[in-house]
């Protein structure tokens, strides 16, 4: 039985916002099916009284001192922009035709 | 012998004493560049003027009393997933291509600092995820033992302009062993320092809880200046360590075993691993042995699932950490044509401007962080983390430190895995528990494969910010081996 059907590979494709190939969703959806086979070797493990660890340094809430320092000018914050309007970022319409 | 054969530490130390200048040190390796990078392809980016004014104002600095560090001078390749000012930043990928960040890394801000002279940013797996370089938007680096094999990866073209002598140091990163494989197969030095110990500021994020900058250098020394120099505590980078930085460069001028107690990882042997692989670093064990350390088995069985566990919570953390290219601030934007909605735009620029590999990647978090999966795959791994640090912790209770084979095999050819996802995660076998626990670790050479010549690691492992332990025995495995093999292993490799 394979661990990932084609069309959950296609969703999880939407989910992560890249728009691929009929072609790529078969060939990854071949390679995740390896891949998450593997991985699963995870749940053998017995582990149901072990704590997570999301992280690997014993560290809680670090803060820095809440200080104004200078910050980058807009021209440079917009240096990189793929468009640029009035000193802001321009993107594509983000609300539906409607609106 | 010329500039480009010598160390950072002599470099340094004759820039110091005004025998050569900064500029002249860096003329002559991007002569070495010019002349090798057709057979390489270590660097993404080269501007032979930028590191020359670079230079210049380093010898300004000197000339003028500012007192610098031992590396003020030394030229340097830089990794390109370090932002720099002055020069491009693409991670290997088409969705950053041309751009050039705002603002310094830390890493790099501190080796500017230091009087450090970037020869360029090397190439490397897109995103850092990889064990080959193949994974670059803009084509593999090779090896430079054998120009038809990898150079390891993520950081291959660091490694590979070191052990191609275009540069005395680079810069790395290790989130599976993307400092350690690489130096293993171009036999070289390579170290991961303790997670936290050096800034992840301005460092293009793969998976934030792994992501450890470190140092490759063709001597263990050389490593220990390079980390000396970049490392301690930022407080940009929330996850830095508040604590002094071990004394990694006075470990790696003391070296000495005598007395330790060093164990072998049961685990990491048989199945899959190269037998001139196995051959080298039993021998290594003998010698350490010889040199008055007390050698011990030691068993970490939670070690076994290490690599699957990484291959949930390293693609769970990359997908979140991704998300960030949306083609809206920077970067690639791709079909922007006022008829198409930002998600649209976002997500045909997200597949033109990823990899197969990077998209493999953030589609398997994705996976293992939807919900109904969540438990059994991201959660489980979570618990996997927390037993094999339990291990470590035990052994250490045992022994100083551990060793074992860097990586299960020497370079592969290039293409033979580029595929095959699977046979290439096995390439970071025994990188992964020290990432996985945050543990400080180091690849130091220790001979050729009887099969094929080729260059053998092996890892020295410490516990949280032990980096001087990893360079005390890396140095003593130095000069044992270079005692018998009479000079150090890059003399073997072939004249490019």
């Amino acid at each position: 039985m394979s661990a990932i059907t084609r069309d959950e590979v296609a969703h999880l494709a939407r989910l992560s916002r890249m728009a691929l190939t009929d072609e790529e969703l078969d060939h990854f959806a071949t390679q995740l099916d390896v891949i998450i086979g593997a991985v699963a070797k995870v749940s053998e493990v017995a582990a149901q009284d072990v704590p997570p660890s999301s992280h690997a340094l014993p560290l809680t809430n670090v803060f820095r001192p809440d200080e104004v320092r200078q910050s980058l000018p807009p021209q440079q914050a917009l240096s990189g922009a793929p468009a640029v309007e009035d000193d802001r970022f321009r993107v594509p319409r983000i609300l539906g035709e409607e609106m | 012998m010329s500039l480009i054969h010598k160390t950072a530490a002599e470099l340094g130390a004759m820039i110091a004493a005004g025998e050569v200048s900064a500029e002249e040190v860096a003329a002559a390796h991007l002569d070495r560049i010019e002349e090798t990078e057709p057979k390489i392809r270590a660097f993404l980016h080269v501007d032979r003027e930028v590191t020359l004014a670079q230079a210049r104002a380093v010898d300004a600095r000197l000339r003028s009393g500012e007192k610098l560090g031992p590396l003020a001078g030394v030229p340097l390749a830089h990794k390109d997933i370090f932002v720099t000012k002055d020069m491009p930043t693409t991670a290997a990928s088409k969705i950053l291509e041309g751009w050039r960040p705002p603002y310094d890394a830390t890493v790099t801000a501190r080796l500017r600092e230091a009087g450090l002279v970037f020869l360029g940013k090397t190439n490397l797996d897109e995103f850092a995820m990889g064990s080959s370089t193949e994974n670059s938007a803009f084509g593999p680096t090779r090896n430079p033992w054998d120009l038809s094999r990898v150079p390891g990866g993520s950081s291959g073209g660091s490694s590979a302009a070191v052990a191609a002598y275009q540069a005395p140091l680079s810069t790395g990163t290790d989130t599976g062993g993307s400092i350690r494989q690489p130096a293993a197969v171009t036999g070289i030095v390579g170290m991961k320092p303790t997670y936290g110990g050096s800034s992840r500021y301005g460092l293009i994020a793969f998976a934030s809880s792994l992501d450890t900058p470190g140092p490759f250098a063709r001597t263990v020394l050389d490593a220990a200046l390079l980390q000396e120099a970049f490392s301690g505590h930022d407080p940009l980078d929330s996850t830095s360590i508040d604590r002094p930085v071990p004394k990694v460069v006075e470990a790696a001028r003391n070296p000495d075993v005598a007395g330790m107690r060093i164990g072998v990882v049961k685990e990491f042997d048989g199945e899959g691993y190269q037998p001139g692989v196995l051959n080298r670093f039993r021998e290594a064990v003998k010698m350490l042995e010889a040199l008055g350390a007390e050698i011990v088995e030691v068993s970490c069985p939670s070690f076994t699932v290490a690599l699957p566990a990484y291959y949930l919570i390293a693609p769970s953390e990359c997908s979140s950490n991704l998300a960030r290219f949306d083609a809206m601030r920077y970067g690639l934007r791709v079909g922007d044509d006022g008829t198409r909605s930002a998600e649209e735009v976002m997500a045909l620029t997200r597949a033109a401007g990823f990899g197969p590999e990077v998209k493999r990647r953030i589609m398997l978090g994705t996976y293992a962080l939807s919900s109904g999966y969540y438990d059994a795959y991201y959660g489980q791994a979570q618990k996997v983390r927390t037993l094999i640090a339990r291990d470590f912790e035990a052994a250490y209770q045992k022994v100083d430190v551990l060793i074992s084979p860097t990586t299960p095999t020497t370079a592969f050819p290039i293409g033979e895995r580029a595929d095959d996802p699977m046979a290439m995660y096995l390439a970071d076998l025994c990188t992964i528990p020290s990432n996985l626990a945050g543990n400080a670790a180091i690849s130091v050479p220790c001979g050729l494969a009887d099969e094929d010549n080729l260059p053998v690691g092996l890892q020295i492992m410490a516990p949280v910010l032990g980096d001087d332990r990893c360079y005390k025995v890396g140095a003593a495995l130095e000069k044992a081996f270079e005692a018998r093999w009479g000079g150090p292993l890059l003399k073997e490799a072939p004249a490019l």
